[in-house]
C-alpha cells in the first residue's frame, strides 16, 4: 500500500502526516505537490492541514482550484481513499466531496487545544479498528471549524450513519459545554456517502506519540491500514 | 467597465463577526442599531468591449463558482460603464 500528502502553498501539518505513514504506519509515503496530478500509484492520500493559499476568500476555497484536486475527485470517484485533516476537510467541503461548509468559529477565536471526541461508527474505513462509542483526545487548531449544513444535508448524514466523529466530554458525553467551535450537532469529522472520503477538523497526526500528550490519533491510521491491507 | 459583486451570508445563517463588532459599534455609544451582517465587496475591471449582458452573465458565473460559496452566501452584481 502506498500514501501520499499533498502539498499545497501554505500547508503546513504535511510533515505530520508524513512522519506518522512512514514511522507508525511503516509504509511508503510521496510528498505530491499541488501541480502533480498523476496519483495512479497511490491507494490513499492525505489532505493535511495548513492554511492553503493563506485561506484567502474562504479557508479552503483556492485549493480546489489547484490541478491536483481534479485528481483527488476521480481518485475519490474510483473508490481509493481520501483523509482531509483540518484544512483539508475544508478543502474537501469547497470542492464538494463532502457537504456542507466550515464556518468562523462561535466565538471568533482560533482554538489551540486538545479536543475529546466520540468515534460515531466504526463502519468506515478509517475507523474500523476502533470502537464505536469511544473517546479519543486529539488536538483541535482552526479559526473555522463550525460544521455548517442545511436541514435535509443534516437528515441525510444522520440517516447514512455518516458523522463519524463528535466533541464530547472526557466521559463521551456530547454536550454543548464540549462544543469548542458552535459546530452543528457537535460535528467534528464526516465522510461521504461511499465512506471512502473522510473529513475532520481535530488532528489525528498530531497525537501519534505519547510525548506529543496523546497517541489516540493512531487509532485512525491503524484502521485506514488495516482496510488497505485488507483490499490488497 | 467595471463589476461590483457583494457577497453576504445567507439569512439564517450566524455571523459571529458581525455580532462582535456590533457588540464593539454599541460600547462606543451607536445606538438603534438591530443587527449588522459582515460581507465580502469585489470590484472587477472589465474589458470596455465586453456588452455588459455578457459581462454581467461572465461574473455572475464567477460569482457563483468561486466567489462565493452557495452553501452559505447569496451574491449580488452590479455592472457599471
Amino acid at each position: 500500500m502506498k500514501f501520499g500528502v499533498i502539498v499545497f502553498p501554505g500547508s503546513n501539518c504535511d510533515h505530520d502526516a508524513y512522519h506518522v505513514i512512514s514511522k507508525h504506519v511503516g509504509q511508503p509515503v510521496d510528498f505530491i505537490w499541488h501541480r502533480d496530478t498523476n496519483l495512479s500509484s497511490y491507494d490513499a492520500v492525505i489532505i493535511p492541514g495548513g492554511f492553503s493559499y493563506g485561506d484567502y476568500l474562504r479557508a479552503g476555497a483556492l485549493a480546489r482550484f489547484s490541478p491536483v484536486m481534479t485528481s483527488v475527485k476521480k481518485f475519490a470517484r474510483s473508490g481509493r481513499f481520501v483523509l482531509g485533516i483540518c484544512n483539508g476537510f475544508q478543502i474537501l467541503c469547497e470542492a464538494g466531496l463532502l457537504p456542507g461548509a466550515l464556518m468562523r468559529n462561535r466565538d471568533l477565536h482560533f482554538i489551540c487545544e486538545h479536543s475529546f471526541v466520540r468515534v460515531e461508527t466504526a463502519d468506515t474505513p478509517f475507523t474500523n479498528e476502533l470502537e464505536g462509542g469511544s473517546v479519543l483526545r486529539l488536538p483541535i487548531a482552526h479559526a473555522e471549524g463550525n460544521y455548517i449544513c442545511d436541514e435535509d444535508t443534516f437528515a441525510e448524514l444522520k440517516g447514512e450513519d455518516r458523522i463519524i466523529v463528535r466533541y464530547c466530554d472526557k466521559d463521551g458525553d456530547v454536550t454543548d459545554a464540549a462544543n469548542p467551535n458552535g459546530s452543528r450537532d457537535n460535528i467534528a469529522g464526516i465522510c461521504n456517502r461511499e465512506r471512502n472520503v473522510l473529513g475532520l477538523m481535530p488532528h489525528p497526526e498530531r497525537a501519534c506519540e505519547d510525548l506529543l500528550g496523546s497517541s489516540d490519533g493512531r487509532g485512525i491510521f491503524r484502521s485506514l491500514a488495516a482496510t488497505l491491507a485488507a483490499v490488497a | 467597465m467595471k463589476a461590483k459583486v457583494y457577497v453576504n451570508l445567507k439569512p439564517g445563517v450566524l455571523d459571529p463577526q458581525g455580532k462582535a463588532i456590533q457588540h464593539s459599534v454599541e460600547l462606543l455609544g451607536f445606538n438603534g442599531i438591530s443587527d449588522i451582517r459582515q460581507g465580502k465587496y469585489f470590484e472587477i475591471g472589465l474589458d470596455s468591449a465586453l456588452d455588459e449582458a455578457a459581462a454581467r452573465e461572465s461574473v455572475s458565473r464567477m460569482a457563483r463558482e468561486v466567489l462565493s460559496n452557495p452553501i452559505i452566501e447569496d451574491f449580488s452584481v452590479e455592472i457599471e460603464a
